[in-house]
């Protein structure tokens, strides 16, 4: 458990430092979101109706840019070798990585989403869902990108193929995520979506750190 | 299963096996595409367009077991670190993808005249389409790495996590109601389907598989001469 914590402490350390990681990943969300008034022409019914999934739909490329040095900068450096030779099992150590990761790029989001929506023009009762499922997504869209950042350490083009390996998995995250902000726009239940959300969280935290602690074994074997 | 990880004894096998499977092959989609264009009848709903039924369902059949196929062999290559995994796994793939694609453009195509629409974002429709992306992403995992056995431990994993995806597509037409019709083949309480339509598509389906079985078989026989090459070549003095 204390080198649990110490990793995720260490990681938050290094994301502190490195301050710009971190602050490129929310500014790219922002610009991005900024595209598509642009894009589309600002009409606010437009906006309000697409904003939802703009939002979501960014969220998920945002949190794809910063995967491939989730594990790459600790393989070069031999802090991975150390953490596999650590005692801490290597699902531990993923887990640990992806808390980290959703602390520094996922919460951020969150705490943006509802900022950017203004400027879309999204409906007020649609608020809390987009709140909340941001909330209970990013974390397992943290978990399955730690799976993905673990299968391509070493790889040529992590970058891409991180995301092309990720973005699939995710597909059901988004569904669910803009069903709920589409539902709360509506005036209609959105708890069964953040239900659902939740239940994918749900399995994801156990079974996403098998699978990223079992590519991690591969990667360092 | 062991006894065919030996290459020799396997190749041995893949030899004597792939002429019949080729056979059986033009046999089957030969006498299934006469018996579905010819000898069977036209739906009383859907006319003459039933027919791209007999190559869009054995198509999206084989792409599921083509998965199985990939993530099985995938798992034999985690467990039991037999080296003809690997190449099953990374032969299986592309010729999944294949079928995959195969059973998203027939179903394109039967969509258009009978929902009025060549795609509809509806669960099983996405399902297959994430399966075809789990396909492209495996292929690419697996040759992104210089070392082909680290390409290979990779994409076992991810196909692993993939397999996710399998009950999804099978049930998706039962947990969501969207436009795809439900099961009518496999379900309790018998097949929806009359026998004069499912002769030929159950002769189709036999046909599908053996040129899969086929497919599959050449191409870890290329993978593995493939390999013999490298090895030789690395081997070599002055390479």
């Amino acid at each position: 458990m204390n080198g649990f914590l110490a990793l995720i402490a260490r990681d938050l350390r290094l994301a502190r430092r490195q301050g710009a990681d971190v602050a490129m990943t929310l500014a790219f969300f922002v610009v991005v979101v900024a595209l598509f008034p642009l894009g589309l022409g600002p009409t606010p019914a437009l906006l309000a109706r697409i904003a939802g999934g703009v939002l979501w739909v960014t969220a998920l490329l945002a949190a794809m840019l910063s995967f491939d040095r989730l594990f790459q900068q600790d393989a070069d450096d031999g802090g991975l070798d150390l953490l596999a030779l650590s005692g801490l099992p290597l699902a531990a150590v993923a887990l640990a990585k992806a808390a980290a990761h959703w602390l520094t790029t996922g919460l951020p989001t969150v705490l943006l989403a509802p900022l950017l929506a203004l400027t879309l023009d999204l409906p007020g009762a649609a608020y809390p869902a987009l709140v909340a499922g941001l909330a209970l997504g990013t974390p397992t869209v943290s978990l399955l990108g730690t799976v993905g950042a673990a299968l391509v350490v070493g790889a040529r083009r992590a970058g891409v193929l991180v995301a092309l390996i990720v973005l699939p998995l995710t597909i059901p995250v988004l569904i669910f995520g803009v069903a709920a902000v589409e539902a709360g726009g509506a005036g209609l239940e959105t708890r069964p979506h953040l239900l659902l959300l939740a239940a994918l969280l749900a399995a994801a935290v156990p079974l996403a750190p098998l699978a990223a602690g079992a590519a991690l074994r591969q990667a360092v074997e | 299963m062991h006894r065919f990880a030996n290459p020799t004894r396997f190749l041995r096998l893949a030899n004597v096996l792939l002429p019949w499977l080729g056979v059986a092959a033009v046999l089957l989609l030969g006498s299934g595409l006469w018996l579905g264009l010819f000898r069977s009848p036209a739906d009383y709903q859907q006319g003459e367009t039933v027919r791209i039924m007999y190559v869009h369902v054995p198509a999206a059949w084989v792409a599921l077991a083509g998965y199985s196929t990939l993530a099985l062999s995938s798992l034999a290559f985690l467990v039991w670190k037999h080296p003809l995994a690997d190449l099953a796994a990374r032969a299986a793939s592309p010729i999944g993808a294949g079928f995959t694609a195969i059973a998203l453009v027939t179903g394109a195509l039967w969509g258009q005249p009978m929902w009025g629409t060549w795609w509809v974002w509806d669960a099983r429709l996405t399902s297959v389409l994430v399966l075809f992306f789990l396909y492209v992403g495996h292929m690419a995992l697996t040759n992104a790495f210089d070392d082909p056995e680290r390409g290979g431990r990779a994409g076992a994993v991810l196909a692993l996590v993939g397999v996710v995806n399998l009950p999804i597509i099978k049930f998706s037409v039962d947990w969501w109601n969207t436009l795809h019709q439900p099961a009518s083949v496999l379900r309790m309480g018998g097949s929806a389907i009359d026998p004069a339509m499912l002769t030929p598509l159950f002769v189709m389906a036999g046909g599908y598989f053996a040129v899969f079985a086929a497919a599959l078989l050449l191409r870890i026989r290329a993978l593995y001469a493939e390999r013999r090459l490298r090895q030789l070549r690395l081997s070599l003095p002055d390479a």
